[in-house]
């Protein structure tokens, strides 16, 4: 039995699980129609063209976990951005860690998916939000048809939410290939300004498929900051669904750090209803061996006055391969837009490849857009100036690409987050710059 | 200290050192001029040790070593030192933390421990006041945005953080204003000694206004053509280059 049919398969012993009277059961049943008919994305479809999930899928995924698996907070405490007061909503196989987590409900929700699908007390919130952003492809679908478990964020109108929220899923490796579908959903009322940093770490080399999907509802003037670090093992899978929704003037930043992993594909999509709204999606990948990191964009600018702002930076050694692909719509009605986007690469791995296609739609007369993308080596003469300063190769070299991807972390408002991944990337190109970069 | 025999180098297969001998010994001054695409620039690579150039012919002796071999960063760990006439821009490392690196990757290669915070402050304090730079400027990214003065200003700081044996400051007056061009002159000045040489590359005399020269070297088409003394240089700039273009076709 394939993947796709232990899925279908799984699906009613799921349903029974959960609650079948909720209002989301015939969410959940439309969507694994949709996923029965479509099924896992082929190379054939123009999105998927650089990003093969065969080796992925041919894999015999334990769908639930089976076992409960508990962590002490010592073991894993190097995930966490430990050295600041957060809010912390933890998994563990894909279910939740009560002992591990910090949520609250002062003013605010910041808890489980699994409560707010099943309580009268979000209803309406779930009525009003829950699958309303995501797009109804295959992929996410599939989520949606196992949604059951994950982060609920809802932050009620003029609330500065003081720390920062962490999301975290773990994966033990326990039993000995996993599957799961976080679900996220997070809803920012007007003039409320939140944190979040989402992390999905396994803690052995068994392999592990996640596929995540993340809906953000960012209300007028609301301002939503969002970091992914993603730094997992070589046997750990990732397909990240996120889908913003923003009403005017709201800002939200996706930071994407991808540092590890066997695949992750990042489907990361705005869409902008509402005027002078601000998006931001900013990524630094550093990839080796096999690795393999897409990055497939797209900003939907739908009403006037509105900017997007898209800088990309990867460096691929090794065999490693990176694809880029980043869609800017931009409508009619959307005038006096300014888009931007750019995405550079620097191939340091003599089989490494990158596949970068910018797609600009432009209906509007009256717009701003520019898109770049470049692909390079190491430039020579910088090499030069720093080894002429007594900075051997490897070390200048890293500086090199420490510098190259460095303006990506210029709108990380986060110091210690800032800090930690400094020390990834020094990390990642393998050496102690002498300074705490 | 520095001995250059019959040095011939190349680039893509492109003959441009055609054959230049120099000797500087420790405390002088040696100014090497030129008309543009005469070689001078290609020296100054060559001498610091870029990959690009090749050396098809000769050796450059550095302290009695053939250092043909070595590579940029064990050139510059013996004591060479190079002012480029266009400084990389480094996003996101700052001025201060450039030298400390420079500076500590030197003392690994021999062997030391790194220098201790507090000596570092120390030097990057009297340093940075020897060519009137100011405390903001050092936390600035490295030559991102700096001005030309600035860069150049730069350069003549890390030359005084690295306290070379051998400096060779590449076309160190182009892009300066007077004021800068006086600052960066007082800063060389201050740091030359018995035991160091400074070599300064250049296409006017302006600079050896404020860095007096005890030698002067015409070069052209990939060789050293004409040498003297700094009068030498008053003569080219009044009547320019032709003259010896002249004399060497003749």
């Amino acid at each position: 039995m394939d993947l796709k049919e232990k899925l279908i398969s799984s699906f009613l012993a799921f349903e029974n699980q959960v609650d079948l009277d909720t209002y989301v059961h015939d969410i959940r049943s439309e969507a694994i129609k949709t996923f029965e008919d479509q099924g896992f994305p082929s190379k054939k479809e123009e999105a998927w063209k650089y990003t093969s999930l065969n080796s992925i899928i041919k894999q015999d995924y334990s769908v639930f976990p089976k076992q409960e698996n508990a962590l002490e907070y010592s073991e894993i405490k190097k995930y966490f951005i430990h050295d600041i007061d957060s809010y912390k909503i933890v998994f563990i196989d894909g279910k939740y860690s009560s002992h591990l987590s910090q949520t609250t409900h002062d003013g605010m929700d910041i808890c489980l998916m699994s409560a707010a699908l099943t309580k009268p007390k979000y209803r309406l919130v779930i009525e009003n939000y829950f699958n309303k952003v995501a797009i109804k492809d295959s992929i996410s679908s599939l989520n949606t048809a196992f949604s059951n478990e994950g982060a609920y964020i809802h932050i009620p109108k003029n609330k500065l939410v003081q720390k920062p929220i962490q999301i975290i899923h773990f994966s033990t490796g326990n039993e000995s290939s996993v599957m799961l579908q976080p679900r996220n959903l997070i809803v920012v009322e007007e003039n409320s300004h939140v944190q979040i940093i989402e992390r999905h770490q396994s803690l052995n080399n068994n392999p592990v498929l996640t596929n995540s999907v993340t809906e953000v509802i960012a209300k007028k003037r609301a301002i939503v900051d969002y970091y992914k670090v993603q730094n997992d093992n070589n046997n750990a899978s990732l397909i990240d669904n996120t889908f913003i929704h923003q009403k005017q003037e709201s800002h939200c930043a996706v930071h994407t750090f991808s540092f590890g992993g066997k695949l992750t594909r990042n489907n990361l999509n705005f869409y902008q209803h509402g005027e002078r709204i601000d998006s931001t999606l900013k990524g630094i990948t550093i990839i080796g061996d096999k690795q393999h990191v897409d990055h497939n964009t797209l900003v939907h600018h739908i009403e006037p006055n509105c900017e997007s702002h898209q800088d990309y930076k990867g460096i691929f050694g090794d065999s490693s391969t990176g694809v880029f692909n980043g869609k800017v719509v931009v409508n009619k009605e959307a005038q006096k837009t300014n888009a931007f986007q750019a995405n550079n690469n620097v191939l340091i791995g003599d089989k490494a490849t990158i596949n970068t296609k910018p797609q600009l739609e432009i209906f509007a007369d009256d717009v701003k857009c520019s898109h770049g993308c470049t692909i390079g080596q190491l430039d020579d003469n910088a090499m030069f100036y720093l080894r002429s300063r007594g900075i051997p190769e490897k070390e200048a070299k890293a500086l090199l690409m420490y510098a190259f991807s460095n303006n990506v972390l210029d709108s990380v408002k986060i110091p210690e987050l800032k800090n930690r991944i400094n020390k990834l990337i020094a990390n990642k190109l393998g050496v102690n710059i002498g300074f705490n970069l | 200290m520095l001995k250059i025999n019959n040095l011939h180098a190349s680039v893509e297969d492109k003959s441009i050192l055609k054959g230049v001998n120099l000797e500087v010994k420790a405390g002088e001054v040696h100014a090497i001029m030129g008309p543009n695409g005469s070689g001078k620039s290609t020296l100054a690579s060559v001498i610091a040790g870029k990959e690009e150039y090749e050396v098809t012919k000769g050796g450059i002796f550095f302290e009695d070593e053939n250092i043909e071999e070595l590579s940029a960063e064990e050139r510059a760990h013996k004591g060479i030192f190079m002012s480029f006439q266009y400084p990389v821009e480094i996003p996101g490392v700052s001025v201060t933390n450039f030298m400390k690196t420079a500076i500590n990757e030197t003392r690994k290669a021999k062997g030391l421990e790194d220098m201790p915070a507090k000596d570092m402050l120390k030097m990057i304090r009297e340093k940075s006041e020897l060519l009137e730079i100011d405390r903001k400027f050092l936390s600035r990214s490295l030559n991102q945005g700096f001005s030309g003065g600035e860069k150049k200003r730069n350069e003549i700081f890390q030359m005084a953080m690295l306290e070379p044996k051998l400096a060779i400051l590449d076309e160190t007056d182009s892009g300066l204003d007077i004021d800068a061009l006086r600052i960066v002159a007082n800063g060389v000045n201050k740091l030359k000694n018995a035991d160091n040489a400074v070599v300064v590359i250049t296409h006017y005399q302006r600079l050896l206004d404020y860095i007096i020269p005890d030698f002067v070297h015409v070069i052209h088409n990939g060789k050293i053509v004409k040498s003297g003394t700094k009068e030498l240089a008053h003569e080219l700039e009044e009547k320019g280059y032709d003259w010896i273009k002249e004399e060497v076709n003749a």
